[in-house]
């Protein structure tokens, strides 16, 4: 196991170094001189030096990659230039809140996409089954942020019963962290549950026809034991492959989402820093989105070579 | 009488319906969800491509006198803040948007395909590609976007270029799998012996055997192309507002919301339509197309 985690530890080496290249190569993307497009139509010269030399855009190319490289190593992103503080405190700062609805969003999803995939194989072609279907459809062809502002309409608007955005920390009060988180979590969900319906359903289905099964179903089992204890575990092994491209699209998605129901959170901060090009910003924004899903993925190889050791030695080989 | 049974032959031949010659169609028509995506799909495509005839108004033609008029029987789909007329922003927006998902499609065939062929051909680029790709999918599809859209300003040419960066290591990664496959099989390691050129059994022997889940996965890019266009105007990096985009219009209305819900409404309807025909349409082509993947699925 320890082996197994080293290998795929080194493997992502590579990765993370290219992660790292693109995000620094974005900026160079600008046509032109982003310090003009920072400072406006209005800066003068003087103020447009004063931007260049802020983000190091009069040295040569290679001193500003060197000197990026060297401030990520020590944990210096740079400065945002909206906030006037560091790109990787700004960050951490919202982690947090994001966090908090992306786990409540993971929640709702895992509970009902598995608990709607065991019935829908279950009970096959029943109205579950097709429900799910159609969710799963409806799920990948309707924007969320449009879902979003018709939760708005519906909930806040004509019901009145949550507030139309805004965030309240859970360690402020519990009722206000779901009055406001509620609205975002479950429309990042909504969509993803369908989806992970529909693989918890084939693979149930998979798995319900093997033998193994039918032995334990030969030997008198209840059948809750047969599915509960027998299928339900070889049920979660592709379930938890597909948890970290999950987290990866409630992540995509919060950053619509989080634009619209005002939520202070990592998305909101790079939405405005997209719009306002705040270029530092945008550059360590990428990479750590980027490297901590990375991580996430490894996280989520290693459970899995944890729960299906075959994994581990079709790796070895 | 031997050549009577041949004309015989040759005339059951000639009389075999479009149908029976390709057997393919046929089955793609007893697809019910495939049928109704198609359907769909056509319809909102002649939308956009006749969007001159079928908008009652230009587009940006503002009508102080008649704003916010919900939907009715002069204005069907009600009139914006700006009085504009939703229905022909609404048809002007799909042209746009069909426009854009097309040019994905297309750049996400050429270098998608390109990419993928020469990293499952050539064993020796294989690592370097594939590992560029991992990266490029390390960031999530909507932030990755942006971030190309912030730098390039926006823009429909940006946002079209930023939905393609997107979705290239997407479509490569498929391409390489079926390469990998078809490059085993025995009439390309004939085709190999008998001293044809690499670029010639690839585009003779190898991508034609791996056109159906391009096709299939297509589909799915243009139906994603077309959500994140969405997306990228609603947060404001797509095409600038007055031009009618879907996105736009949804971001518009969201400040009357209160009052004037049809203006997010509609647009994300029309949006919501247009994503639903093109997955209908995929999972339609996956079914029959591409077998393997359905048996996996059930």
């Amino acid at each position: 196991m320890g082996r197994y985690i080293v290998a795929r530890l080194i493997q992502s080496i590579p990765v993370l170094i290219l992660v790292s290249v693109m995000s620094f190569g974005i900026m160079k993307l600008v046509p032109g001189d982003p310090a003009i497009l920072i400072g406006g139509p209005t800066a003068t010269p003087a103020e447009l030096d004063v931007i260049r030399a802020n983000l190091g855009l009069d040295r040569p190319f290679h001193i500003q990659m060197w000197k990026f490289y060297v401030g990520l190593v020590q944990g210096d992103l740079g400065n945002s230039l909206l906030l006037g503080k560091p790109v990787l405190e700004a960050t951490i700062e919202r982690v947090p809140v994001s966090l908090s609805i992306a786990l409540y969003s993971m929640v709702l999803t895992l509970g009902f996409g598995i608990a709607c995939g065991v019935v829908a194989a279950l009970n096959r072609n029943g109205w579950v089954d097709q429900g799910a279907m159609i969710f799963a459809l409806l799920g990948v062809s309707i924007p969320n942020f449009w879902l979003g502002l018709m939760f708005i309409i519906l909930f806040s608007v004509h019901l009145g019963w949550l507030p139309t955005g805004g965030y309240v920390p859970w360690q402020e009060s519990i009722g206000g962290w779901f009055a406001t988180a509620t609205m975002p979590a479950v429309s990042l969900a909504l969509l993803q549950i369908g989806l992970l319906a529909r693989i918890t359903r084939s693979t149930m289905l998979e798995v319900l026809r093997q033998d193994y099964i039918r032995t334990a179903r030969a030997k008198g089992l209840p059948e809750f034991v047969v599915i509960g204890k027998h299928a339900f575990k070889n049920v979660m092994i592709p379930v938890i492959t597909v948890i970290g491209i999950i987290f990866s699209v409630l992540l995509s998605g919060s950053l619509v989402i989080e634009s619209v129901f005002s939520v202070p959170g990592v998305g909101s901060l790079l939405g405005s820093a997209v719009l306002r090009r705040d270029y530092p910003m945008i550059q360590g924004g990428l990479l750590l989105v980027a490297w901590s899903l990375l991580m996430l993925n490894i996280l989520v190889d290693v459970l899995y070579a944890y729960f299906d050791p075959r994994v581990r030695y079709d790796h070895g080989r | 009488m031997t050549t009577a049974v041949d004309v015989a032959g040759q005339v059951d031949l000639r009389k075999r319906s479009f149908l029976q010659r390709y057997p393919m169609v046929r089955r793609l028509l007893r697809h019910k969800a495939f049928v109704v995506g198609a359907g769909l799909f056509l319809v909102i495509s002649l939308v956009a491509i006749f969007a001159d005839l079928i908008a009652p108004s230009d587009p940006s033609r503002m009508a102080v006198r008649f704003r916010f008029r919900p939907p009715s029987a002069e204005h069907w789909f009600g009139t914006d803040n700006l009085g504009r007329s939703q229905l022909s922003r609404i048809v002007y927006g799909a042209r746009l948007s069909l426009g854009i998902g097309l040019a994905v499609v297309i750049m996400n065939a050429v270098f998608g395909v390109a990419l993928g062929a020469a990293s499952g051909y050539f064993k020796r680029l294989d690592n370097i590609l594939m590992r560029v790709t991992d990266a490029l999918m390390a960031f999530p599809p909507v932030l990755l976007a942006l971030g190309i859209a912030a730098a390039l300003g926006p823009s429909s040419l940006t946002a079209a270029i930023a939905l393609a960066a997107v979705y290239i290591p997407r479509t490569a990664r498929i391409v390489r799998a079926s390469v990998l496959v078809v490059r085993e099989m025995e009439f390309v390691q004939a085709a190999m012996a008998m001293g044809a050129g690499n670029f010639r059994i690839l585009r003779k022997h190898v991508l034609p055997n791996c056109l159906a889940p391009l096709i299939v996965q297509l589909t799915f890019v243009f139906a994603f192309a077309v959500v994140t266009e969405a997306t990228l105007s609603f947060l404001g990096l797509g095409s600038p507002p007055p031009t009618p985009t879907w996105g736009n219009m949804i971001a518009e209305g969201r400040q009357y919301i209160r009052d004037a819900a049809w203006i997010t409404l509609i647009p994300g309807i029309a949006l919501a339509l247009t994503v639903l025909s093109l997955n209908l349409l995929g999972d339609g082509l996956r079914d029959v197309l591409d077998p393997r993947l359905k048996i996996a699925q059930d």
